[in-house]
């Protein structure tokens, strides 16, 4: 049932680090985070790790298996041969704290800069109605834990760290798409989506919806309809030959 | 000492799970300087784990229903132990709770007519359960750190910064808390990235820690749920209530081993699951008993009608509250009608059509599929009893959340009472929304009334600073998680879903022993991010908890709700009358007494019937 | 300061294999789509009124006089100018904005990111934001001009019933059906006209009907990689088949007439 797996694990901190070799047991039915937890009480009592639930309902033990941004939790060794090694490095888009730790800051930051949901004034609680067929394209993007592995793969910041400034990331732009299909948010934010948050950065190449865990159809669903709610108000030809002619503002 | 980060706020809150966030948001609005510290990441809290729903009597699906049928219900879930005036509160508040988090924007399942939808749950008399999915839990968390956001966000357009009046630190562990006179003076502890200390002075602490899972080995509870704010609590003077009633969740996954007690939601019962032995026999007909009588389904005939004409039919007995289908669970096993895993069948591959199980259980379906690689609109899921939740936890006033250290206030799963012996499925999410709230304005009046400020000593301090030390100075001693494991092992078989007075005591012994080597325990490797000297801090928590939960356990010599006495398998009504209190003597010394239980007001008695009154109450408070 | 890996990715599966897949197939295509639009020949079997999508709507004076099925109201084209020259804007317009094929050749040909969690050779990124990315926002207008030409490739297809000795059908048509059927189900399931029918929508549940369609164009737009190929293979194979037959290479099936 059980073998020796070969693991190459990323330790180190800010100050540099790098890959190293690790012989684990690996037993019938269990994930890459199992085999870290074995790796802390047998060999590595100080390997940094986040995780909660191991349920893939937390959305902290996002880290990169074999290169590609995974829940540790969710990953099944079943998934790998039994003579494969398998490395496991910290999220690269985020600023590393130690071994598979990442200081996922920039998630917070930019979750404070949407604007909050605004309720109709003078609707008391207990007065809101609502109707199912409504509510189902935002209660989509509610499912999301915030592991943050979209973030993490979006080439906009994973290889540009410069334009983290001007980029919400697909998790919170998706924040934007939820607020605006909310049946009864009086926000508007879909000219701050283009101008605040970086819409126009993204160029749909799905990889946030390809690492998503909870396979929320994050650039489908959310991105594109931004895209095409932007197109609505602001590259309409004919709105902006009116506002070019009669000197509008927009 | 020099460089000890301080900081000074007026509410500490301790646990961002829902009843911190729902506290801290209350006391913010009471214009209190808060401060929000927890364990994981903001927005990770072991809330999220919470499927069913919030249970709150709105009536939108059954308009029957209302505070006093929920009240009844919550009661009788309980054994009638529990603190009727939190029962009340609880049942009256609930829905408003439930509402306000619409103007958070909560997007919970609608009715036809637009309104909250509510789902069935075991023990709850009409469909109750506001719900997103089963994802509730996430929902309520996610809804709690977006209003957090917005409030951050105004104070930000006031003041410039967003961090003027809400505060969250994460990724911090309180270690101990500090008192002054016998007045809270503030908290001391670590942060977990980087090791160092920091103290937080503040006259009031709200402990909202949730629970003490961790201490069993299987549960569902993650790894924050050491007990910590149990332990605080504890140690900082104030006494824990009905700590012998731990509520086995009857089902858990039970294979692969790595998702062992992983919580599988009650909703895929109250949807249509049924419960089969390996025999292929629905057996939870034959554990009924004598007090449910009435209530259910003794046919699968009416069970199996009850889902579409609730109305004209009883429940089936896989809806029975938890402790009832746990231990049938328990029982079938023992018996060797269990799976080759040492679980029970749940299936509702055969009950609903596949869609229709993909759309009302998304996560299970979900969950199943990446962590068993079983398609549960195919499959029976295979389930058995996990360690869910604590109903015993911090002695409080109902009204207030105060514990009985002044400014020391609890809400949640940590504090006790509400719950009585067992906890219905969805009055806990309802629990964290009530009490978290009434904690924050408890805490803000007390705040506000406080004429002067007590101010930790600095000797409080350097001690606090010592003993979080302790475990680097040692050496040759012993590694924490092996500690940790014979503690869990000790807890599930000794002090589980079936207890005996041998084996509790064999525990006790156990713990002891545990207890001592723990003082020598040594780890490795520096202060940063390091899991092996969390670990050691919280092992100090759990012992102690533990402690109280196998004096306890001990000493009720009945069976009722979480606490199953195999040498006393009935239920007395006399054990009724009486909680039982767990209090330091010593720096880990605990002792459990008796109290009695204050009488049931007169009016919430008449909303039951004599008869069912007669199984509970004893002779002479049913003044006959 | 990030964790130092210096590897360009770590990923240990064939990720290259997708876009090279990608720009393999779409070269090809466009070489043939060239040569078939300078080739300014057997466009039109007279027999059997067949019209390659690729020459439809032939509009200029040099068209085959049969094929222009809205008449000619364009002068000769100067120089190597083909008839296609009037459509070719539009669908390749329509192509190039699409959504899908931004995705597929942002990856394959521009390597921005060449797959995911693969680190891409450029030193910075506006994304489409400036000119001329920026302008990929106009898709919808090429939407509209798209749903025009389909249209008429749907009038065309049923025009080519009847031949010059009245109504039959052969391979060529049904050729020609499942063309328009591809290249309609592409269209519809357009993100762009996903959200004119209805995702712009706040209130499905006052607009049931454009919710109705809303669903279905949905259904049909999470299969928008797989008829944007096969829409676009068609075209050729279709366009391929007619120039066959107008050339006598091959004769066309018939079987009724
Ligand atoms: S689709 Fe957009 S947001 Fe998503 S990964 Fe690609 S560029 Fe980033
Ligand atoms: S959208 Fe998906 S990938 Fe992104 S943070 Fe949420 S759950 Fe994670
Ligand atoms: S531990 Fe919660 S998602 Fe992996
Ligand atoms: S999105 Fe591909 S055609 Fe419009």
């Amino acid at each position: 049932m059980g073998y020796q797996g070969n693991f190459r694990v990323w330790r180190g901190d800010a100050d540099g680090g790098g890959l190293e070799d690790f012989t684990v047991e690996v037993n019938e039915g269990e994930v890459v985070l199992d085999v870290i937890h074995r790796l802390q009480a047998t060999q590595a009592g100080d390997l940094a790790v986040r995780w909660n639930c191991k349920a893939g309902k937390c959305g902290s033990c996002s880290a990169e298996i074999n290169g590609r941004p995974r829940l540790l939790c969710m990953t099944r060794m079943s998934t790998f041969t039994e003579g494969e090694t398998i490395t496991i490095t910290p999220m690269r888009t985020f600023p590393i704290i130690r071994d598979l730790v990442t200081d996922v800051s920039f998630n917070y930051t930019k979750a404070r800069e949407i604007p909050s949901f605004k309720p109709p004034k003078g609707l008391a609680p207990g007065e809101y109605r609502m109707q199912q067929v409504d509510v189902e394209r935002s209660q989509e993007f509610r499912k999301c834990i915030e592991c943050f592995l979209c973030q993490d793969t979006c080439h906009v910041i994973r290889d540009h760290e410069e334009n983290k400034e001007a980029f919400a990331g697909p998790r919170f732009l998706m924040r934007v798409a939820e607020l605006e299909m909310h049946p009864l948010d009086e926000g508007g934010r879909v000219d701050a989506a283009q101008e605040q948050h970086g819409l126009g950065l993204c160029n749909i190449t799905k990889c946030c919806s390809e690492v998503c865990p909870e396979h929320i159809k994050i650039t489908d669903n959310a991105l594109i309809p931004m895209k095409e709610r932007v197109a609505d108000r602001k590259y309409d030809p004919i709105v902006w030959l009116g506002n070019k002619i009669f000197r509008r503002q927009p | 000492m020099a460089e000890l980060e301080r900081h000074s706020f007026d509410v500490l809150v301790i646990g961002a799970g829902g009843a911190g966030l729902r506290a801290a948001i209350e006391a913010r609005e009471h214009g209190m300087r808060t401060a929000v510290l927890c364990k994981s990441l903001f927005g990770k809290a072991h809330t999220v784990m919470a499927e069913g729903g919030i249970a709150a009597a709105m009536g939108n699906v059954n308009s029957n229903d209302s505070w006093q049928v929920h009240f009844r219900d919550t009661m009788r879930g309980g054994k009638f132990l529990n603190n009727w005036r939190m029962a009340e509160l609880h049942a009256k508040e609930a829905p408003d709770r439930v509402w306000e988090l619409e103007t958070y924007g909560a997007l919970f399942d609608r009715t036809a007519d637009g309104r909250v939808s509510q789902r069935n749950f075991g023990g709850h008399e009409y469909p109750r359960l506001a719900h997103v999915g089963d994802r509730t839990g996430l929902e309520l968390i996610r809804t709690l750190q977006q209003k957090i956001v917005s409030l951050q966000q105004e104070d930000h357009a006031e003041t410039g910064d967003h961090e003027a009046k809400l505060r969250v630190f994460q990724e911090f562990t309180v270690s101990d808390l500090l008192v002054e006179d016998g007045r809270i003076a503030g908290a001391f502890g670590y942060w977990r990235e980087s090791g160092r200390f920091a103290l937080f002075t503040s006259p009031a602490v709200i402990l909202a820690t949730g629970g003490i899972g961790k201490s069993f080995k299987v549960t569902s509870n993650s790894w924050e749920y050491t007990g910590d704010g149990h332990a605080l609590a504890l140690r900082a003077g104030a006494s824990l209530i009905n700590m012998e009633f731990i509520q086995f969740h009857p089902t858990g996954m039970v294979w692969p081993p790595s998702v062992k007690g992983i919580l599988v939601t009650e909703s895929v019962r109250g949807d249509g699951g049924v419960l089969r032995n390996s025999e292929g026999k629905r057996f939870m007909f034959d554990y009924i008993p004598e007090v449910f009588k009435e209530k259910y389904a003794d046919s699968e005939a009416e069970g199996d009608r009850w889902y579409t004409d609730a109305d004209n039919n009883r429940r089936p007995p896989e809806l029975l509250p938890r402790d009832e289908v746990a231990r049938a669970i328990n029982s079938e096993v023992k018996a060797g009608r269990g799976t080759e895993h040492g679980g029970v069948f749940l299936d509702v591959s055969t009950r609903l059509p596949a869609e229709e199980i993909t759309r009302r259980l998304p996560s299970m379906h979900h969950q199943f599929k990446e962590l068993a690689d079983v398609d549960i609109t195919a499959q029976p899921m295979e389930v058995g009893p996990t360690c869910h939740y604590v109903m015993g936890g911090v002695e409080v006033d109902p009204d207030t959340g105060a514990s009985s250290v002044p400014g020391l206030f609890a809400a949640g799963e940590v504090s006790g009472g509400m719950h009585g012996s067992n906890r219905l499925g969805g009055n806990s999410l309802s629990d964290l929304l009530v009490f978290g709230r009434r904690a924050g304005t408890g805490a803000s009046d007390y705040v506000s009334a406080l004429p002067v400020r007590p101010v930790p000593s600095e000797a409080a301090v350097a001690e606090a600073q010592a003993t979080a030390l302790a475990p680097f100075s040692g050496e040759g001693g012993e590694n924490p998680y092996t500690l940790h494991m014979e503690l869990q092992q000790a807890m599930n078989d000794l002090v589980g879903i079936i207890r005996k007075a041998e084996e509790i005591e064999q525990a006790l012994e156990r713990l002891e022993g545990l207890k001592a080597r723990a003082r020598t325990l040594t780890v490795e490797g520096h202060r940063q991010f390091n899991p092996g000297w969390h670990l050691a801090l919280d092992l100090r928590n759990m012992l102690v908890v533990s402690e109280c939960v196998a004096k306890a356990a001990l000493l009720r010599t009945e069976s009722r709700g979480g606490h199953t006495r195999d040498d006393y398998p009935g239920m007395d009504p006399e054990w009724r009358r009486k909680l039982l209190v767990c209090r330091t003597t010593g720096p880990s010394e605990v002792d459990v007494e008796v109290k009695a239980q204050i009488p049931i007001r007169e009016d919430l008695l008449e909303l039951f019937d004599r008869g069912e009154l007669e199984k509970y109450l004893t002779g002479d408070e049913l003044g006959s | 300061m990030r964790a130092q890996i210096s590897e360009r990715t770590l990923r240990t599966d064939r990720w290259w294999l997708s876009p090279l897949l990608t720009v393999a197939g779409l070269g090809l295509i466009s070489v043939y789509a060239a040569i078939r639009t300078f080739m300014n020949d057997y466009y039109w079997v007279g027999e059997y009124h067949y019209l390659t999508p690729m020459y439809s709507p032939c509009l200029s004076a040099e068209c085959v006089p049969a094929a222009s099925h809205f008449g000619q109201p364009l002068p000769e084209l100067p120089g190597f100018l083909t008839p296609p020259i009037f459509i070719i804007p539009f669908l390749l317009g329509f192509r190039i904005t699409c959504y899908y094929y931004r995705k597929a050749y942002y990856r394959a040909a521009w390597m921005s990111p060449p797959a995911c969690a693969v680190a891409e050779p450029h030193k910075t990124y506006t994304g489409e934001t400036k000119a001329p990315l920026i302008a990929q926002n106009l898709h919808r207008y090429f939407f509209y001009a798209a749903s025009i030409l389909l249209l008429i490739n749907i009038y065309d297809a049923i025009a080519a019933f009847s031949g010059e000795k009245g109504f039959g059908i052969g391979l060529g048509n049904i050729i020609l059906l499942v063309n328009v059927g591809l290249l309609a189900a592409y269209t519809l399931s357009c993100h762009s006209c996903r959200h004119i029918m209805g995702g712009k929508l706040k209130h499905f549940s006052k607009h049931p009907v454009r919710y109705w369609m809303w669903q279905r164009i949905s259904t049909l737009n999470g299969k928008h990689m797989q008829l944007a190929w096969s829409s676009l293979i068609f075209v050729c194979l279709t366009d391929l088949y007619i120039a066959l037959v107008a050339s006598g290479v091959i004769g066309d099936l018939r079987f009724v007439n």
